[in-house]
This record gives structure tokens, C-alpha cells and sequence, in this order.
């Protein structure tokens, strides 16, 4: 399948650039380790020919179309597009300055996931075949079936298909992941204000500041971003656990009511945290309180950046 | 220095006499992933690691290191004035390092020891108080290119023994004279545990694959590497984070501020990362690094131009491989100083 999906993205890529539709085509070419395929960006047909399509495109790229100013064609399943629909609503990127080339994911694979299946050994190369990946180490090689190590937001997956489009690769495909999204946050419910004040700790203490779940959300745009302030300082730049705290749930904040779900955050965290614990929660309580699915439609307001008279009042008034 | 013996079940007795006099630190196993930890014994020590996942940096140079401590009250007559928080209270061994690592800090000892006028005081007292007992790496990783960065599998600089598993023992090869007072009760290795610790060797270096060229990159100019079209294409899809400068054992950026709450104060140092635009932005509102080119190309023109052209050709990094590993988007260092080379 993936195959196949490779030979027409780079077709199609190959006559955009020709009839000069686009300046360049933004998709992935092969990772140089196993399981990590690379955004790209390909200039000619030469390089279209680099272009490919698997289970390991896990990055977010409509966040590489921010402040571009030639026209892109980019590859895109159901979650990229919806980011281009947030980031077109909220004057990011230029409508007429993208050409979505739309296919239905088939869910990304965690490499973690895989590599905790063969027990840390070396894995040297991971290769698809239908519906399994052919894992080989040094001395051994084993079978697993892709859907036993999807991404945990890939499972829950409630918008495969592209919402947008300019040409479609491959055909619609069902539209779910088949898990239930309302269950991700259901652990967070049932605790008790200690105890998720426990599970939150217990999540980021790992975390080193990188910033790769910042820099590769294609939410965080901001020039200045609030940790890099200074007058005032919001946030502290040490590893005091309180700074670490501070930094995550004041970003999830600013991701409320346009948070997708990609999972790119947790995809690019070099420590493996578990990034979108947070995430997870604030989609759902928006879903429920707000009726609101971000990124579905160009023209919708965030409603967290609108003011409506019956906006519910339950989480404010006793 | 003579080379000597451990056999692995007496490794126990010898890592719990190190205690008391050392806190012993190794690499420990957990969830497929090697971490540095505290030790009282050989139990959960792992020599059936590649490397661990952070650099073993922190040692040296904590990503939050307290400098200087202050009380902030500038009415109290001790206020405003910085006082020295204590040096390192024990003296350490570290066990199980590999020797990429630890030519990774005798590189940065060049850089945070220039001259006696240019000593960071915090780094020098840290490295004077540790021991370093070094594993070479008998199955290098895939990703590994230290052969072509000045180190090896083997390398010897940077360690105070040398430590090779030879299954059932280990030989344990004294580099410096503090390590030789460590191993001296031991038992001389024999002529043929040494003949197979050069067998070993010479097939750990051979199973390198990955060479790097940089015999281009070393003889032209600066401006010339500088001005390469392929800066123009790598920067593209880097996510500016920081995680390639983090787990890297020879990256040394660091960001100094003061912290005050109510009356206490302090003066503390945290790692920083040149991929941050924040890291060179002036107060006057200039950036001589405003752009993401000019970011992505400073990360390596600096390990693989300016560190050897100001450190007589000594390279800014050993091969480790960390950063391809950990690059959310694939930015292999390998491919780029191809390109660099070209």
C-alpha cells in the first residue's frame, strides 16, 4: 500500500513542479536510522524522486509551512490538514499559497513501541510488508503486526481522511482510528487533585527543555514564545521542578481549543514523555463543553478566542 | 603501567571497596534504555549497553548549576553580596564510561581550562575530584563514527583505566597514575588475555563502517565552508530545539541569570543551546544569528571548523552518535559534514 502511495505522491510531484503549480512539494524522504522518516523539501523533479510515504511520517508538516513565501504543495492526512485549516484560520499560512496533496494516514507507527518489542536490542532495519514490519538486528529479526505499535493518538484517531484537498492521493479510507477518544483523558477523571498533581509530576520529570514538543507543534509560532520572556519572567529557565511544571501546562493551555492531536509533540520528545497526558484532557473538555473540533472547517473561531452569551459557565460559576 | 585482571565475580567485592572511599557512579538498564545511577555494588551495573541516552555530561556540567548565593536584601548588611557555594563535597568514580565520552571531556577541558586567566572554576573542581573507569565498546553501534573523529572504540584519552569485558573478566588497563593506585592490588592479566584484548580491539574498530571525511573542511577557509549552497537547504526542516546540543557530550552553551525569591538569591548557570534565536539575541534588539540558516550552519561549523582551527586541528566531536539518534526530524551530522566535505 505504502508503495504505491509513494509512486503517485511522487508523480504528482513531479508535475506540479513541472507545470510550475508549486515552488517545491514538502513530504518525507527516508530516514537514515530506521523508523524516522524525514520531513523534505524537494525543489525539482530530480528530487521529487526522493519523496516517500510510511508508517514512521510521524512530524506534523504543515508546522514547516509557517512563514514560507512560495507556494508549497504539501502531503497531508486527516490531522496535518486539520493544522492547516488552524493555521489558515488563525493567518498563519496564505490559502492560495498551499496545495494539499490530502491521503487517508494509516496510522503512524511508535518506534519506541517497537523497540521495547525486541528488548533494546540494536534494530538496524525496519521495513513494511502489508501489514507487518520485518524488524532486523544484528542476530535476529522478528514480525510484528503495524497495528499492535501504532501511536497511542493514531488508535483514537477521529479524522483519518484530509478535511481539505486540493488533488487526493489514494483513495478515502474509514474515517477512525476505532479506539474511543473519550477514554485517553478517562484515567485523568477519575483522580483526585493530589493524585493527578502526582501524575503530572510523575510524567515531566524526565523532561530536559529541548523544546522539540514546542518547536515541532505547528500551534507554537509565536516569535517570542512565553519562556523566552524575560520582562516579565514568567517562567524560570532552571531545572527546578516547578519551572518544568510551569512550562507544560502553561503551553497546553495555549494549545486549548486548537490542539488536533497529531501527536507530533509526543512523536519529536527525545525522553519519550508521554506529552499529551495534558493535551488529551483540555481536547476533551473542550469537545464536551464547546461541542468544538478544531481545524474542521476554514472560517471557525476557536472558542476560547470568541465570546458567545451561552458559552457554558459550569467551570466558572458554582 | 601493567595491565590487570578482575574476574566478574569478584567485580562486586571490588566496586563496594571503591565505596568506601568513592561514590561510585555506572550505567544501569531499565525499560531498554541505559541511565547513570548511583551504586553500592555490581548488582544492576551493565556492561551489555551501546551507550546511555544522555551524555554523562552532567557530571561535570549540571544542566542547572548553582555559581554564587546572595541575600537579596540591600538593606541587610550581608545583602547583595555574592558568596561561593561549596565545592563538590565527594570524590567519585564513575564506572562503565564509554571512550567517546570521556574524549569528550578531555576535549572540553581545552575549552573550560583555556588558560590559568580563563578557569571555570566549577568544571575543573568536578573533573579533579572524579575517577573515570572506561568500558570500551566491544560491539560499537551503528551509528557510531568515532574512528573519524580523533576517538575509537578503544581510545584511551580521556580515561583513568581503560576497561575491556573479556566475558568471564575484564581487563583493566591503567591509563593515569590515579588509576593505577586503584587496580594496583590486582592481579597482572596475562599474555593471553591481552592478545585477546587486541583481537577484540582490532574488530570493534573494523566494524565501524560510518567514515567521515573532513580533509576538505580542515584545509580551506573559513568563509569558504561558510558560504557552501548546502546551508541554504539544511536548515529547512530543523526544528531549532535543542535536543542534538542536550544529549551531545561535547556541546558547552550555557545561559547565566539570577534568581531572587523573597530574600534569597542566587546566581545559576543552565545549559542553553545555539539553536535557540534567544541564545544570541542582543539587548539592543540585534540577532547576528537571526535566522534558522545561520543557526543550523554555527552548530556545525563550530564542532568541525572553528573548534580545529582553534584547537590545532583537535576535533569538536567523537562520534557518539547521540544526535542522529534523538533528531525528531533526521538531520543526520554524517550527511552533513558530507556535504560539507564536498
Amino acid at each position: 500500500m505504502e508503495v504505491k502511495i509513494t509512486q503517485q505522491i511522487r508523480e504528482a510531484a513531479k508535475r506540479l513542479l513541472k507545470e510550475g503549480k508549486v515552488d517545491c512539494v514538502l513530504g518525507y524522504r527516508k530516514g537514515t536510522i530506521p523508523m524516522v522518516d524525514a520531513p523534505y523539501f524537494a525543489y525539482t523533479e530530480e528530487e521529487a524522486d526522493n519523496l516517500i510515504w510510511s508508517s514512521f511520517c510521524t512530524k506534523n508538516l504543515a508546522n514547516f509551512l509557517i512563514g514560507r513565501k512560495d507556494k508549497v504543495a504539501v502531503v497531508a492526512q486527516g490531522c496535518v490538514s486539520r493544522s492547516i485549516v488552524g493555521l489558515i484560520n488563525e493567518n498563519q499560512v496564505k490559502r492560495e499559497n498551499v496545495y494539499i496533496l490530502g491521503l487517508c494516514s494509516p496510522g503512524m507507527v511508535d518506534k519506541r513501541k517497537v523497540e521495547a518489542r525486541v528488548g533494546g536490542k540494536e534494530i538496524l532495519e525496519v521495513v513494511e510488508e502489508g501489514e507487518e514490519l520485518v524488524v532486523k538486528g544484528r542476530d535476529f529479526e522478528e514480525r510484528i503486526p503495524r497495528r499492535e505499535v501504532k501511536r497511542d493518538n493514531c488508535y483514537t484517531c477521529v479524522q483519518r481522511n484530509p478535511v481539505i484537498y486540493d488533488e487526493m492521493i489514494g483513495e478515502m479510507g474509514e474515517e477512525t482510528g476505532g479506539g474511543d477518544i473519550d477514554k485517553v483523558a478517562a484515567p485523568w477523571e477519575k483522580l483526585s487533585a493530589d493524585e493527578r498533581w502526582e501524575a503530572f509530576r510523575e510524567t515531566f520529570k524526565e523532561c530536559i527543555r529541548c523544546y522539540a514538543c514546542r518547536n515541532a507543534c505547528p500551534l507554537c509560532y509565536c516569535t517570542e514564545c512565553f519562556v523566552d520572556e524575560s520582562r516579565p519572567q514568567w517562567c524560570g529557565k532552571t531545572q527546578d521542578e516547578a519551572d518544568v511544571l510551569t512550562f507544560h501546562i502553561l503551553r497546553a493551555f495555549h494549545c486549548a481549543g486548537r490542539c488536533v492531536d497529531c501527536g507530533a509533540c509526543e512523536s519529536a520528545c527525545p525522553m519519550g514523555i508521554k506529552v499529551r497526558v495534558l493535551t488529551s484532557k483540555i481536547e476533551k473538555d473542550i469537545r464536551k463543553l464547546y461541542g468544538y473540533k478544531p481545524g474542521m472547517e476554514i472560517g471557525a473561531v476557536a472558542p476560547l478566542s470568541l465570546y458567545k452569551p451561552n458559552d457554558p459557565e459550569e467551570f466558572i460559576t458554582p | 603501567m601493567g595491565e590487570k585482571i578482575l574476574t566478574k565475580d569478584k567485580l562486586d567485592e571490588f566496586i563496594k571497596g571503591l565505596t568506601s572511599e568513592y561514590s561510585v557512579y555506572g550505567p544501569t538498564v531499565s525499560g531498554g534504555e541505559a541511565r547513570w545511577s548511583r551504586i553500592e555494588d555490581a548488582g544492576k551495573l551493565s556492561f551489555d549497553f551501546s551507550n546511555t541516552s544522555l551524555s554523562p555530561k552532567s557530571f561535570f556540567f549540571p544542566q542547572t548549576e548553582c555559581m554564587l548565593e546572595f541575600k537579596n536584601d540591600p538593606r541587610d548588611k550581608e545583602g547583595l553580596i555574592m558568596k561561593e557555594v561549596p565545592p563538590l563535597d565527594e570524590r567519585r568514580v564513575i564506572v562503565n564510561m564509554r571512550p567517546c565520552d570521556a574524549r569528550a571531556f578531555k576535549i572540553l577541558d581545552r575549552i573550560f581550562y583555556r588558560d590559568d586567566d580563563a578557569r571555570d572554576v566549577y568544571w575543573l573542581d568536578k573533573r579533579e575530584k572524579t575517577i573515570i573507569i572506561g568500558l570500551a565498546c566491544n560491539n560499537p553501534c551503528s551509528t557510531c563514527f568515532c574512528t573519524s573523529v580523533g576517538s575509537g572504540p578503544f581510545d584511551e584519552g580521556g580515561v583513568d583505566i581503560l576497561c575491556v569485558d573479556l566475558g568471564e573478566k575484564l581487563v583493566l588497563r591503567p591509563v593515569s597514575e590515579r588509576g593505577d593506585a586503584l587496580v594496583k592490588g590486582l592481579e597482572d592479566a596475562s599474555a593471553e588475555d591481552l592478545s585477546q584484548v587486541s583481537a577484540l580491539k582490532e574488530k570493534a574498530e573494523g566494524a565501524i563502517e560510518n567514515k567521515i571525511e573532513m580533509d576538505n573542511i580542515l584545509s580551506r577557509e573559513v568563509l569558504e565552508v561558510y558560504e557552501l549552497p548546502l546551508w541554504d537547504r539544511i536548515h529547512e526542516t530543523c526544528l531549532n530545539c535543542g535536543a542534538c546540543t542536550f544529549y551531545c557530550p561535547t556541546c558547552h552553551c550555557f545561559d547565566i541569570q539570577d534568581e531572587t525569591q523573597g530574600d534569597y538569591g542566587r546566581r545559576v548557570r543552565n545549559w542553553d543551546t545555539c539553536m535557540s534565536w534567544l541564545f544570541t539575541q542582543h539587548a539592543s534588539g540585534h540577532n547576528p544569528r537571526g535566522t534558522k540558516k545561520d543557526r543550523v550552519r554555527q552548530r556545525f561549523m563550530h564542532k568541525f571548523k572553528y573548534i580545529p582551527f582553534k584547537l590545532e586541528g583537535i576535533i569538536g566531536c567523537v562520534g557518539c552518535g547521540r544526535c542522529i539518534k534523538v533528531c525528531p526530524v533526521n538531520i543526520d551530522v554524517r550527511e552533513v559534514v558530507k556535504q560539507m566535505n564536498e
